[in-house]
């Protein structure tokens, strides 16, 4: 009797196994696959210092090239700005921006991250790539004291948009004061042409003072751990994207917004008032969502967004959790010039009604 | 039988040692502390063979010290645990090391002097300011705390006046007191008054004993320089920070995992990843020192 039980229990287990070997073959149907292809690319012998952009712009698409050395320098520098009118902060950033310089490969590529930290850093620095297969994403490898340089390279294996972030302890607190940007690895034969990119990031700050105090203010951990942010911007400023930085496209152009989601926090539910995301590529990754309204992009994620102006007007840019918008200044705005284009959107006459 | 053979034998040692307990215990702690050395000797600089730490000139100093009366603390890092730090009473300076003391100590000792330091001893940015071997640059307060010293030129001022660098747990022990308490680490803002106070730039150009000193008459703790230990890289913070609190390997042979005694310890864990992130060479900006001294 004993025995026979210890036999259905060995034949369940093995048929368990067994069972979940071929789920794992064919999840939902589909054959996963594993980005090991990158790492047989060969470099074509060149080596090239990526030129740096400051956002919200990037820089130039690596189209139909050949794989190659890619060197990239970053630095880590501290530095007072404005993180709304009349209000600042004590940002650390990468190359002296909130988000850092975006970074643009290709599978394939050997990266060179060479990071920097100023001289006149308070602190010490390291680097999170979250494109990099590798301890740490290379946070080990750069961590560096004031002063000093550190670097290390990897090869471009996934194809993807992708989040780097500061990793020194107290992590949350590097992240919070603006330490991250985004690095794309374009695939074989780049991305789609289209006829415009921006670069945006969205950042919750913990302030001592509430939104719209003026003056310098300090971090707030007690607000920070409490995930109860004064300001959830794009760019490091409630403006960065209004009045005159608003970025302007023309009627009939398609957009490519790179977005992504330093945190520390809070999750991010973009949206594009007036427009509709033709094509998104969900998560920063391969599979592309069509005719999406929101977005979600979690932090320390990103996502590429994809429209075509149609129709010229201002087109707002929310975080659709919509107190941050109007309370926080989760705001940017997108003027699109051009013609009316009245077969798809035109205000009706009055209705006159009879007297 | 056999079983029966064990019992009579520890029977019989007991007999010997009727309290067997602490006998364990100690043996056990003997052996911790064995290989925390061995661990600690592993993690250690290595000094260059040819050391002209010998050849050092012993130079008075009029620094006064403080005492520090002896205790025990939880310590920030190594949570699981439980670990109470005990610290010995000690001297330590009232404040930071000057650039006018370390000239006097770079008159009596030139092989120190920003021209002729082995290079094994301190980086390029050694001095990085000074443009003669005994001249204070001309917008340096000469009451300022001396920065841009490595390690090694660290310890050596030290010995020239007859004092060492103090150890990790003695700056933080110290470190724990405000203005009017021994220990103010439960106090929210005092953390936060450190932690801004980390975040003012070039204060390492001000005078040293410009704000109030401590509970023990001790000035410049916080708000003007990191601070050389002369263990400063036994605690392994790599970088890699959220491994940091999930393994083993970064820290002590507590075995435990390296976590922290009070996870809102802002500054600490800045002051522990500054640590962290130096080698005995390296000269920064904003990294000076004091000198401590056994009772």
């Amino acid at each position: 009797m004993k025995s026979l039980f210890r036999i259905l229990v060995l034949s369940a287990l093995i048929f368990t196994i067994t069972a979940c070997k071929q789920n794992n073959d064919s999840f939902f149907g589909h054959q996963t696959e594993y980005a090991d292809n990158g790492e047989n690319i060969k470099t074509d012998g060149t080596t090239e210092t990526l030129a740096m952009v400051a956002p919200p712009f990037v820089p130039e698409p690596t189209g139909d090239r050949r794989a190659k050395k890619l060197i990239v320098n970053l630095e880590t520098i501290e530095q007072i700005g404005e993180l709304a009118d009349g209000t600042e902060y004590n940002f650390w950033t990468f190359n002296g921006t909130v988000p850092g310089s975006f970074i643009r490969a290709r599978v394939g590529d050997e990266i060179v991250l060479n990071l920097k930290n100023n001289e006149n850093s308070n602190f010490p620095h390291n680097i999170d790539l979250h494109a990099v297969n590798g301890p740490g994403g290379g946070a080990e490898a750069t961590f560096v004291a004031p002063g000093k340089e550190a670097s290390f390279t990897f090869k471009a294996l996934n194809p993807g948009l992708y989040v780097y972030h500061c990793a020194t302890a107290p992590v949350g607190m590097h992240i919070a004061n603006g330490m991250y940007g985004l690095i794309l690895i374009e695939p074989e034969g780049g991305l789609p042409k289209v006829d415009k990119e921006f670069y945006i990031m969205q950042g919750d700050f913990y302030t001592k003072g509430k939104y719209g105090e003026k003056g310098l203010q300090d971090f707030d951990i007690d607000k920070a751990i409490d995930e109860n942010p004064d300001y959830v911007v794009f760019n490091g400023n409630t403006g960065s994207l209004l009045g005159e930085n608003e970025l302007k496209v023309k009627t009939g152009e398609t957009v490519r917004l790179f977005f992504g989601n330093g945190g520390p926090n809070l999750t991010s539910s973009i949206h594009l008032i007036g427009e509709i995301f033709d094509n998104v590529y969900v998560e920063g990754g391969t599979s592309i969502n069509h005719n999406v309204q929101t977005s979600s992009i979690p932090a320390g994620g990103a996502a590429i967004l994809e429209f075509k102006a149609d129709v010229p007007g201002d087109y707002v840019l929310v975080d659709h959790a919509i107190f941050r918008a109007f309370h926080k200044g989760a705001l940017g705005k997108i003027k699109v010039i051009g013609e009316d284009n009245p077969a798809v959107f035109k205000e009706n006459e009055p209705i006159k009604t009879a007297s | 039988m056999s079983r029966l053979k064990q019992l009579l034998k520890i029977k019989k040692l007991k007999q010997f040692f009727p309290n067997m307990k602490p006998l364990v215990i100690i043996t056990v702690l003997l052996f911790t502390l064995t290989s925390c050395y061995n661990r600690y000797n592993n993690v250690s600089v290595t000094e260059p063979v040819k050391s002209s730490v010998h050849e050092l000139v012993h130079i008075p100093s009029s620094k006064e010290m403080k005492k520090i009366e002896g205790g025990s603390y939880l310590g920030f890092i190594g949570k699981d645990s439980g670990r109470i730090v005990t610290v010995d009473s000690f001297l330590i300076d009232d404040s930071p090391v000057t650039v006018s003391e370390y000239l006097e100590f770079l008159k009596k000792n030139p092989q120190w002097t920003k021209s002729h330091i082995n290079r094994l001893y301190a980086d390029n940015d050694y001095l990085h300011n000074w443009e003669g071997d005994f001249e204070i640059p001309k917008n340096v307060d000469p009451n300022s705390p001396v920065t841009n010293i490595s390690w090694f030129a660290a310890r050596a001022y030290a010995r020239s006046v007859g004092k060492r660098l103090p150890t990790i747990d003695e700056w933080e022990y110290v470190g724990l007191a405000d203005e009017q308490t021994k220990d103010a680490s439960s106090k929210p803002e005092f953390t936060e008054f450190i932690l801004n106070s980390y975040q003012n730039k070039k204060t390492y150009e001000n005078p040293i004993k410009a704000d109030k000193p401590n509970y023990y008459g001790v000035y410049d703790m916080y708000g003007m320089v990191w601070e050389w230990t002369s263990d400063f890289n036994s605690v392994m913070i790599t970088g890699e920070s959220r491994n940091d609190s999930a393994t083993n390997e970064t820290l002590f042979c507590s075995g435990a995992a390296v976590t922290t005694s009070d996870l809102k310890n802002y500054a600490a864990f800045i002051r522990f990843a500054m640590r962290g992130s130096l080698k005995a060479d390296y000269t920064v900006n904003n990294l000076g020192f004091r000198c401590a001294k056994d009772i």
